[in-house]
């Protein structure tokens, strides 16, 4: 396609107004409130400056939020009043059952492998000669996208009959060993042992350089006298890295919790939420877009939000903690 | 997804892309618009001069055909739109069907758009976004389709617009070669088929390949394997029944029509060959599906007509050639009903220009040039077969333009999409995976939408 410059002045004409304007409007905001009393400065500032945010985070999120949970209340149609039916559905019908089944083991036990593939390999790997490059390989998966690794990794599950040459890798290591060829991503419920490795093999790479930063932030004296107390590898790592690292570990959990629950894209590229993977995101965006099935795309929402809400609550009351 | 669009804008790329680029070197001839009115002088134009004069207007067009097709449908419609002084912007995409939703409670709803499905059309329809068809395209269509046609695109009375492409589902594919050196017969009844099928089986060779994995459509090449047993065992108006819910989904006439699919599917003596087990059928890519006829691996693929469009490069369609099809026979050889599909040309809006354009896809002109160009079958009466690319495009277009066929549209493209695009396709790929029926089948029932 040739991108026709002349056509298209329009739009740059109006993107220049747009742009002007928004910068004239944030001269007269920063002008008024240079103009304002002294004494009350302080206060006007913060609500003028805050206004515009507030005003976005009703308009994107607030209103959003209470449409979405209405929605969840009416037919797929969004024109009759149906109560709780669109929760019934989730906790009754088995399919639905089986998509929060997922992704309670995905949210079990993505975080926790996340945490401890990270933690043991910044353990290992701490102030050995290869340190860097170590933790460069395993941070790596983190540039590519979801979408992308879910696409690697579906090649590396590939499946194709005993008679014909394996493209996959595991399938390949099987026959090599002797086995049969496996259909990975088709037999529930191991299928979503398989997409959680991908995640972990995505994440692990976050945890070992926060964590190997914070292992390395632990005083040296601290290290040093329990050396000189005669502490063994494991005691070592039980009784006084891992207390010492132990809001790094947190922050880790807590984001790989909240990161699992929303979790849609690996899924939806390696098997549509097909053979029993299918989790709450991917659900809820096949119900509310795909099937016009508004009213329980919106349910699955509204717990999605329900599930997130504490995790989030925490983390905050971490932080302050933190700070104080 | 539509059956008929979703391969097909992923078709074509290697069948064709020669012949598309011998048209476009050929398109390169034709007069270019002067500015102005000048153009309308030509003669070419004449044929035009009924739709009017639109000058600077622009129409806009969304649909989920793509790559190829996309630009072979823009060269066929070229001519008409610099004659009548328009603009037709068009824009395909691969997430037709969650995106239109989008656009259209975003407030930005394009000015046409083909829907493969009538039952997303219908959404539409009775959500009130869309304008009912002019009576120009309501003469067009009546002169040029069966009403059968022109039931699809009606809701509550209301007609929307007038159908484009289409194809004929209810094939079998094979290869003349082989079954001629192997001395089988085409069969003419389910029977037959069946006998064939174990002949074929006892050869050691797996009588039939499949492959229903698409994505996130991953199940349609199984639902139509249903639809068209459900035609064949209830018959049409029993189809109907179904397709409406009067039947439920659940019924024993179901439950027969998806058994005797299973008797081949499900059956491991019979499939999956050249592929695996009877699971490989969920892995393999629908593409791909009767690709191992070529070699000899398999002997029978049911597939639509489109699938001409899938073989390896250097595949002879032809009746004497490498591939060829049958039609999909049912218990009375006298009784041949067709399972297809199509696409639907609704409008948002009702500026002129875009009854303008509306009312010039549902001509007979528009297929004709489009045919000429490359692979393409429409159920327009007014519409030469002779113009067909290939034998399996005429033998599609003799079918769905003879009166006396019975032609039902695709059952999953009819049905709500919360079943025909979801639990529908779902509950296949769970079947083939190991389900058995009768799960599969309550499972689909219980979330046939209620209001």
């Amino acid at each position: 396609m040739d991108f026709d410059f002349a056509a298209e002045l329009p739009k740059l004409v109006q993107l220049l107004i747009g742009v002007a304007a928004f910068l004239v409007v944030v001269a007269v905001i920063l002008l008024l409130v240079d103009r304002a009393p002294m004494r009350r400065r302080a206060w006007i500032h913060a609500t003028i400056l805050l206004l515009p945010a507030l005003l976005f985070l009703a308009i994107g999120l607030v209103v959003p939020a209470v449409r979405t949970t209405l929605l969840s209340f009416l037919s797929g149609d969004g024109k009759e009043w149906v109560g709780l039916d669109n929760y019934a559905w989730m906790f009754t019908q088995p399919e639905a059952v089986t998509v929060l089944r997922n992704t309670l083991v995905w949210v079990l036990l993505v975080p926790i492998l996340v945490t401890s593939v990270g933690l043991v390999y910044a353990v290992l790997v701490d102030r050995t000669r290869f340190e860097s490059l170590a933790k460069s390989l395993v941070f790596l998966p983190m540039a590519i996208s979801f979408v992308g690794a879910g696409i690697i990794w579906r090649f590396v599950y590939a499946y194709r009959s005993e008679e014909q040459d394996q493209i996959g890798l595991l399938n390949q290591i099987t026959v090599a060993f002797g086995g049969e060829p496996q259909q990975w991503l088709q037999e529930a419920p191991l299928n979503t042992l398989f997409l959680i490795v991908v995640m972990v093999w995505i994440q692990a790479g976050f945890a070992t350089v926060v964590l190997s930063a914070a292992i390395k932030g632990i005083p040296a004296e601290i290290v040093e006298a329990a050396r000189l107390d005669g502490a063994s590898p494991l005691q070592m790592f039980f009784q006084v890295t891992l207390p010492s690292i132990r809001s790094a570990v947190i922050v880790v959990l807590v984001t790989q919790s909240i990161g699992t629950l929303k979790l849609f894209d690996i899924v939806r590229t390696m098997t549509g939420g097909q053979f029993d993977t299918s989790v709450i995101a991917n659900e809820m965006y096949n119900q509310a877009f795909r099937y016009g099935e508004t009213g329980k795309g919106a349910a699955l929402a509204v717990f999605l939000f329900v599930l997130v809400t504490p995790i989030v609550i925490y983390q905050i009351r971490q932080r302050r903690e933190a700070v104080r | 997804m539509s059956l008929l669009s979703r391969p097909r804008r992923t078709a074509l790329v290697a069948g064709t892309m020669g012949l598309a680029l011998v048209v476009t070197a050929c398109g390169s001839t034709e007069p270019k618009p002067s500015a102005g009115g000048g153009a309308s002088a030509a003669p070419e134009c004449a044929a035009f001069s009924q739709y009017g004069k639109h000058e600077g207007k622009t129409v806009s067009i969304y649909s989920p055909i793509r790559d190829t097709e996309a630009d072979l449908f823009e060269q066929a419609w070229k001519p008409f739109a610099d004659c009548v002084g328009m603009k037709i912007t068009y824009e395909g995409t691969g997430e037709f069907e969650a995106q239109i939703q989008v656009r259209a409670d975003g407030g930005n709803p394009p000015d046409i758009a083909f829907f493969p499905q009538p039952g997303l059309l219908e959404r539409f329809a009775k959500a009130g976004k869309l304008k009912p068809a002019s009576e120009e395209v309501k003469k067009l269509t009546a002169e040029g389709w069966s009403e059968d046609w022109a039931k699809y695109s009606t809701v509550d009375g209301v007609f929307y617009g007038a159908p484009l492409g289409a194809s004929v589902k209810s094939f079998v594919w094979y290869s003349p070669k082989m079954f001629t050196e192997k001395g089988w017969a085409v069969p003419k009844t389910w029977d037959e088929l069946m006998t064939l099928t174990n002949t074929i089986a006892g050869t050691g060779v797996k009588p039939w390949c499949a492959g229903i994995e698409s994505g996130d459509a991953t199940g349609w090449p199984a639902t139509d394997w249903i639809e068209d047993l459900m035609l064949r065992e209830a018959g049409p108006e029993g189809y109907d029944d179904w397709v409406s819910h009067k039947t439920p989904f659940n019924d024993p006439k179901v439950t027969a029509a998806v058994d005797k699919v299973g008797a081949i599917l499900k059956n491991e003596k019979f499939v999956n060959g050249g592929y695996g087990p009877v699971k490989s059928i969920a892995s393999t890519a629908f593409q791909e599906g009767g690709v191992p006829i070529t070699e000899g691996k398999c002997a029978l693929h049911r597939q639509a007509s489109f699938y001409a469009n899938f073989w390896p490069e250097g595949t002879k369609v032809a009746e004497d050639g490498d591939v060829f099809a049958f039609y999909l026979p049912g218990n009375d050889p006298a009784k041949k009903p067709v399972l297809g599909a199509g696409e639907f040309v609704a409008a948002f809006t009702d500026r002129p220009e875009v009854q303008a354009v509306q009312a010039y896809l549902a001509g007979a002109e528009f297929p004709t040039t489009r045919m000429k160009l490359a692979t393409y079958v429409t159920a327009r009466k007014g519409v030469d077969p002779a113009n067909a690319q290939n034998p399996i495009d005429k033998l599609s277009m003799e079918m769905l333009q003879d009166p006396s066929t019975v032609f039902r549209f695709d059952g999953s493209d009819l049905m709500p999409a919360a079943v025909g695009a979801g639990t529908f396709w779902k509950g296949m790929t769970d079947w083939i995976n190991g389900k058995d029926t009768k799960t599969v089948l309550d499972y689909i029932e219980a979330s046939w939408p209620k209001s």
